[in-house]
């Protein structure tokens, strides 16, 4: 093959005749790597200008620097890693996404080619290959065009094929690259885009050949910064978490102002911190959303291709170990609820039965068992997907549980530590959850319905340690009023609770961190990943209760014209439509909302920018906005 | 082949109380970090282990965490691939400017152009890239044989060899079984073929047990000997 010499370009080739052939051009940069040792650094200097051609390339320049390529590899044992520096360090920052395909094949031939043959390289060889997981910054914006993506194809395909050769010729490489890959990581608080891309590498990684080796540390590694990004949407920067309603109520009144603020301003420069963080966080809920997608997206292709139990045990672990624990997560264990919905029968019952384990295991810490418990809870009411069986099966666990804990309770005892019984109180409590979505399904099920009213029930709620008066009143007024239509059981005192925001008991056993009012599968409100959840999701209108004789028919009515065809979520549908309809009316809008959600009343706080729910927030009451876009 | 060697080594696994519990469990993870990665202290890299408990009794370390001790007998596999040792690996690729082999399916080794004798010539057969030899017909290495290789250096931090098939007795193994002519070659080759075949007896052994349990675990030792221990 011919080499034509580049006129406008000094190049290395110029010394050399026309028609030199490719083992004479090996010699040549033989020769060149090896005299830099003994002083004479000319054609090696040329030949790392080649390196350097940036921009469009002419086609003989996209010839010379392909034989250049291919030439050193053909010389790779003369490249010494400390008289080559420069040489190696200019070939480790090439990015393959300024070529085309005839220099990247060339570019991932003399990359593989450095790996496999010293040791001393294979670090640089897979950084550089990672780092090429995501274009130079300024090409982010053509990844939209057809343009950017089919080059998005070609490098991503040959950096991936790069990665398994690699691995084939150096079986010790994936235990280098995993370090590599989370040190490369894009930051949380980088370009969206970037994060998106790196992603999908990782992701393409673990359903690699590779991912036997590298993929739980990828999946573990992506539940982080799931949880890194979730912590970073938060009311405690707008609102304090102090004790005291009055407080509470005050500040978010200041809120309303904030928002009203930011409408009139158009969301442009929204004055103050507080205005400013509310756009801040809108970006991290954004970036969340589509790292969940690409996450479910991910989780769905595990399924097809049979996978699913085995990055399940991996998924399963994380949530353990970054996700119980972390405080009050809001939206990334949807995360655990899509890949039960898309495996009932292995999955999701791993998952109820590793809550339920946590749960009744003495050594473990109280939160962690009160955060169990309270994912337990709403998992099984939310789980569309659920068997009624294991719903049955896990209740009666809990219920057991219960009831021998209240036999070791003995003796008269004048007060309560109410801390001191947490673990009891949040298991009562999320029996009481469970019951108001399920007890009609179990009740209209002849079998379910005998092993329901058989439950020791009587005996843990009219214990002495007086669990209805200490769990959260909304769910206790709406669990008895069920059990009263049902005939569960008798209650002898009427619970009356006007308006009872919340009882200070029930603040007591939540404690600081207030895990009662922790409902953490309740509707996801992330845009983009809710079309994964809502075909799985318990929605609490679509609940059929027990005293709900002759409104089905409206209830099912609601549900339908509540069902965007855009996608838009429930509650934002519900809202415009009420806002539509009523007017503003606020009685008949918080009648909507109650019936939308059995966590707290008035507790919603909907009709703010980022659509965010905090029904474990105390409930107040908050002017939805007017316009739909904020919703 | 040569480079692997069974050591005997008296070990001291601290284990954190948490996993009172379960000791044989935490021992054998905590022996599994050393896996596939170059020791100095046993100059080699551990392929597999053996171990066996040698006294119920531990000590516990005083400390913030009161770790506790506890002494174990190890029988370790060990490979120490030194300058001037034989190996034999399997090819995976194979250019014109070098080879690239694989030994014991996790260590890297390759051999550049200048370190394979003037006897091998690069050819294409078949549309199959191998390396054949000129003065034997038959002797012929293409990817996938398995051949034998004097080792120049070793990597220890990536575990790469670096090789030459300068040396007369080094090409592909099935070619030099064969080959029985040269005398010293076959005494040579009988006593390797002895070690070998004793490794590859204690090493497959081994290697069998290092994924399920401990073989001695539990089982008492006829002869109890307290060693005091080398190692901490």
């Amino acid at each position: 093959m011919g080499v034509e010499l580049a006129t406008d370009r000094p190049g290395f080739y110029e010394m050399v005749d026309v028609d030199v052939s490719d083992s004479e051009l090996v010699y040549h940069v033989r020769d060149a790597l090896k005299s830099v040792s003994q002083g004479d650094s000319d054609h090696y200097n040329q030949l790392i200008a080649v390196m350097h051609y940036t921009g469009r390339l002419a086609p003989d320049e996209v010839a010379m620097l392909v034989t250049s390529l291919k030439a050193l590899s053909g010389s790779i044992s003369y490249i010494d890693i400390i008289h080559h520096e420069s040489l190696l360090s200019s070939i480790f920052g090439m990015s393959m996404w300024n070529y085309g395909p005839d220099v990247m094949d060339a570019l991932v031939e003399l990359i593989i080619s450095l790996a496999a043959s010293n040791g001393k390289f294979v670090d640089s060889c897979l950084d550089m290959l990672v780092r090429n997981f995501m274009p130079p910054k300024s090409y982010l914006d053509l990844l939209g065009h057809p343009r950017g993506l089919a080059r998005k194809h070609e490098v991503l395909d040959r950096v991936h094929s790069a990665l398994s050769h690699i691995a084939d010729l150096v079986p010790l490489a994936p235990m280098r690259l995993t370090p590599i890959i989370l040190q490369r990581m894009p930051h949380m608080f980088d370009k969206e885009a970037l994060i998106v891309i790196y992603v999908e590498s990782m992701l393409l990684l673990e359903s690699s050949a590779l991912g036997e080796l590298v993929g739980s540390t990828m999946l573990m590694a992506l539940v982080d910064r799931l949880i890194d990004l979730d912590v970073e949407i938060s009311w405690d920067d707008i609102i304090h978490e102090d004790s005291g309603k009055g407080i509470f109520d005050m500040e978010l009144e200041d809120v309303d102002d904030i928002i009203d603020h930011a409408e009139i301003d158009g969301f442009e420069h929204p004055r103050g911190t507080a205005g400013s963080q509310i756009l801040g966080t809108n970006a991290v809920a954004d970036k969340l959303d589509s790292l969940m997608v690409l996450i479910c997206e991910h989780l769905k292709s595990c399924a097809d291709g049979e996978r699913l139990t085995k990055v399940f045990e991996t998924l399963l672990q994380s949530f353990w170990v970054t996700v119980l624990n972390a405080y009050k997560s809001k939206f990334s264990q949807f995360v655990m609820f899509y890949a039960c919905s898309l495996d009932p029968e292995h999955c999701g019952e791993r998952f109820a039965v590793f809550l339920a384990d946590i749960f009744v295991c003495r050594t473990h810490p109280a939160l962690t068992r009160m955060s169990a418990v309270a994912y337990l809870a709403s998992y099984l009411s939310r789980g569309k997907f659920l068997p009624l069986s294991l719903i049955a099966s896990t209740l009666k666990r809990l219920v057991d549980w219960c009831l021998e804990y209240c036999h070791v309770q003995n003796g008269e005892e004048k007060t309560i530590n109410l801390e001191a019984h947490r673990v009891f109180y949040s298991g009562c409590q999320a029996i009481m959850y469970v019951l108001c979505f399920r007890m009609r399904s179990m009740m209209d099920s002849h079998r379910l319905k005998s092993q329901l009213l058989h439950m020791p029930l009587e005996p843990i709620f009219c214990h002495q340690l007086d669990p209805l008066k200490v769990c959260l009143p909304s769910i206790v007024e709406e669990f008895l009023r069920q059990a009263k239509a049902a005939h569960l059981f008798t209650v002898s005192e009427t619970f009356l609770f006007n308006n009872l925001l919340e009882s200070d008991l029930s603040k007591a056993f939540g404690g600081m961190e207030r895990l009662d009012m922790f409902f953490p599968f309740d509707p996801c409100l992330l845009k983009k990943c809710d079309r994964f959840i809502r075909p799985s999701f318990v929605y609490w209108s679509m609940v059929k209760t027990t005293y709900d004789d002759g409104e089905d028919c409206s209830s099912e009515e609601d549900i339908n014209e509540y069902f965007d065809g855009n996608g838009k979520s429930y509650m934002e549908s519900g809202i415009t439509r009420s806002l539509d309809e009523h007017d503003l009316d606020l009685d008949e809008f918080e009648y909507q909302l109650n019936k939308m959600s059995i966590t707290p009343r008035n507790s919603l706080k909907n009709g703010l920018i980022f659509k965010l729910e905090n029904p474990f927030r105390m409930p107040a009451r908050i002017r939805p906005s007017t316009s739909p876009e904020s919703l | 082949m040569e480079g692997l060697k069974v050591s005997d080594a008296n070990l001291v696994v601290y284990i954190h109380p948490s996993k009172a519990g379960k000791v044989s469990q935490s021992i054998l993870r905590e022996l599994s970090t050393l896996l596939f990665k170059y020791n100095e202290i046993f100059d080699g890299v551990v392929l597999a282990y053996d171990v066996t408990i040698q006294n119920k009794n531990a000590k516990v370390l005083p400390g913030i965490y009161p770790c506790f001790g506890v002494k174990l007998k190890a029988k370790m596999l060990l490979f120490s691939p030194k300058p001037d040792m034989l190996l034999e690996g399997k090819v995976v690729k194979l250019g014109k400017e070098s080879l690239h082999v694989i030994v014991l399916g996790f260590s890297s080794a390759s051999i550049a152009e200048e370190d394979i004798r003037e006897e091998f010539r690069y050819r294409i057969k078949h549309g199959e890239e191998v390396f054949a030899s000129t003065s034997h017909k038959r002797h012929v290495i293409k990817v996938g044989s398995m051949i034998q290789f004097l080792v120049k250096s070793f990597d220890e931090e990536i575990l790469h060899i670096s090789g030459s098939l300068i040396p007369v007795n080094t090409g592909s193994t099935k070619w030099l079984h064969k080959n029985m002519e040269e005398g010293s070659m076959v005494d040579r080759k009988k006593k390797r073929k002895d070690d070998r075949s004793e490794m590859h007896e204690h090493s497959t052994e081994l290697l069998d047990d290092v994924g399920f349990s401990l073989k001695n675990e539990g089982r008492p030792k006829k002869s109890k000997r307290q060693r005091h221990a080398e190692q901490s």
